[in-house]
């Protein structure tokens, strides 16, 4: 079954006279999880050739953060990978303070590290259970995504938000973590890893799910890192590139843990790579509650940015200037450029930022690991059968909002 | 990257293209190169092929619009060598009627859709791109939609009747 689907172009016998049958698989196919276009050149049921279309959902987010004041620009990024906002608010959030110069306290950056951590489980939980459900094995993904539930219930409680959460503030959180967050943080983890293991048992060495995905859509190292591929994929085809570990943001290089790598860059090799980095999360959140700096400061000081308590901005002249010159975003900016990056759930998520001095960016630029992997999916499922087309873009985790921006 | 190291690679660079460089600063910590446009392609493959510095991996392509400058157009990219793990950034500023520049897809295959995306928003054509045409929007747009010269809509227009959109 394997060598039947290698990725191989020899297979196929391109003569002039020979007649192709030409497929439109999208923009709004069932199968592809999102709005994406390919026409396919198909030889039977093996494609020859694939067109990618896409921004079918653009929203010219750069535009718009061009004329929005910075801290209106946290709900724009919400919107890039949904599966885990957080990560992405948070970026935009450490950009705004690299470029201002903001000190963060400790305890703040471990609050981050746990609420990023958790939407990488969530975002990493979507992905390989819907790789699951594409090789047609269902009852996982009902099983697993109870826990994206529970992650999801942590986010509300923290910022009453669940799926755009549009969480923290620049300069830290809105308020502390309330009790019942923490409460469901314990709950969360205990149940966590059991559920997790019980989800591999059931899929991980599972003949039928093997047979499907191994040797599925591989990319060598060399071709990944010439198509810039970040994240779980570029981990997956053997190289061990990580933000965290390479340009450490929000305390990373406190937390001890380990970056899986794969060797055949497959679909099977991806989704691996997903299972473990969960694991790695699970580990990063234990050590942030453990080493958790005593005190309860949840956000630093940076008056200027970050909205004073109500009951000052009532009975205080300060705050209640603060208040409107933040809301109106009214706030003097430093000039400059910065870019700063996260490891977000597909890769290397980027803000390139340059400032006038103005209340709006000049320009702003994401780097969203999508849409700069993306391009490579022709060649990947080159030769290959229809069919395994559709798990190759579920297992490259493709998010139809970062891809379009 | 110690401050070292930045200077070394601005020092290497300025010894080997000389008055190609136009101007070397760090901004918050960050190596940037501002270069001529004319020799972006063998900057970057000398980066790129350099045995001590071994920047192979695009990060970042776009393109800033400066609509006062004399030069208009400035194309941006940041490279990242996986082995040091060095940054750069390198500018390069491009004027006229059709802004062009060289296309990086022959070192990285990466650029082919940045190069599209950013021709897509400001119009800067590269030449030698295998397809060069819009990415994000749609085929028959007739404008460049980042650049200055194209607000966003003034949310208090009068002309417009906000009856008809049930506003």
């Amino acid at each position: 079954m394997a060598e039947l689907v290698k990725n191989n172009q020899n297979q196929i016998l391109v003569t002039p006279e020979k007649e192709y049958s030409i497929l439109n698989l999208g923009p709004t196919h069932p199968a592809t999880h999102g709005i994406f276009q390919n026409v396919l050149k198909m030889d039977g049921e093996i494609i020859v050739e694939a067109e990618p279309t896409i921004g079918y959902i653009h929203r010219a987010f750069e535009k718009l953060a061009e004329r929005r004041p910075y801290n209106q620009i946290t709900p724009l990024t919400d919107r890039m990978n949904y599966c885990s906002s957080p990560i992405n608010n948070m970026g935009w959030h450490m950009t705004v303070e690299k470029l201002i110069k903001a000190e963060i306290p400790k305890r703040v950056e471990y609050l981050r590290v746990i609420i990023m951590e958790l939407s990488r489980i969530a975002d990493h939980l979507v992905c390989n259970s819907v790789i699951g459900v594409d090789t047609g094995a269902m009852t996982g993904f009902l099983h697993v995504f109870q826990y994206r539930e529970k992650i999801y219930e942590i986010f509300e409680e923290i910022c009453g938000a669940r799926l755009t959460t549009n969480i923290g503030r620049i300069g830290g959180f809105e308020r502390d973590f309330p009790t019942a967050a923490w409460a469901k943080l314990d709950a969360f983890l205990t149940e966590f890893p059991k559920g997790l293991a019980e989800w591999e048992k059931l899929i991980m060495r599972n003949r039928i799910f093997m047979d499907r995905t191994i040797n599925c859509g591989p990319i060598s190292a060399e071709r990944a890192l010439a198509y810039s591929f970040t994240g779980p994929n570029l981990r997956a085809a053997g190289v061990d590139y990580d933000v965290r570990v390479h340009t450490p943001y929000s305390s990373y290089q406190d937390f001890d843990f380990t970056i899986p790598v794969g060797t055949q860059g497959d679909t099977y090799d991806r989704f691996m790579v997903r299972e473990e980095e969960m694991w790695q999360s699970i580990s990063i959140i234990k050590q942030a509650l453990q080493k958790m700096p005593k005190g309860n400061a949840f956000h630093g000081d940076v008056p200027d940015f970050y909205l004073p308590p109500k009951e000052e901005v009532y009975n205080n002249m300060e705050a209640l200037i603060y208040h409107f010159k933040i809301v109106m975003g009214e706030t003097a900016i430093p000039a400059g450029e910065v870019y700063h990056c996260v490891e977000g759930g597909n890769g290397e998520l980027g803000f390139y930022l340059i400032s006038d001095g103005g209340r709006t960016p000049y320009r702003l630029h994401f780097r969203r690991p999508c849409f700069i992997y993306y391009q490579a999916y022709p060649e990947m499922i080159k030769g290959a059968m229809l069919s395994d087309a559709i798990l190759t873009m579920s297992s490259m985790n493709v998010i139809a909002g970062e891809l379009d921006a | 990257m110690t401050q070292e190291t930045q200077l070394s690679i601005a020092e290497t660079l300025k010894a080997k293209f000389g008055d190609e460089i136009l101007n070397i600063e760090t901004p918050y910590d960050f190596l940037t190169i501002h270069i001529r446009k004319e020799k972006i392609i063998e900057i970057i493959q000398f980066l790129h092929d350099a045995e001590n510095l071994q920047f192979r991996f695009l990060t970042d392509l776009c393109g800033v619009h400066f609509p006062d400058a004399g030069e208009k157009f400035m194309v941006v990219y940041h490279l990242h060598s996986l082995t040091n793990n060095y940054r750069i950034r390198l500018k390069a500023t491009v004027g006229g009627e059709h802004p062009e520049v060289q296309s990086l897809t022959g070192i990285f295959p990466s650029a082919n859709w940045m190069e599209r995306e950013t021709f897509d928003f400001y119009g800067i054509l590269f030449k030698g791109h295998p397809n060069l045409k819009r990415i994000l929007n749609v085929d028959d747009m007739l404008i460049f939609p980042l650049r200055k010269e194209y607000p966003l809509e003034d949310q208090v227009r009068l002309d417009k009747n906000d009856a008809q959109f049930g506003r």
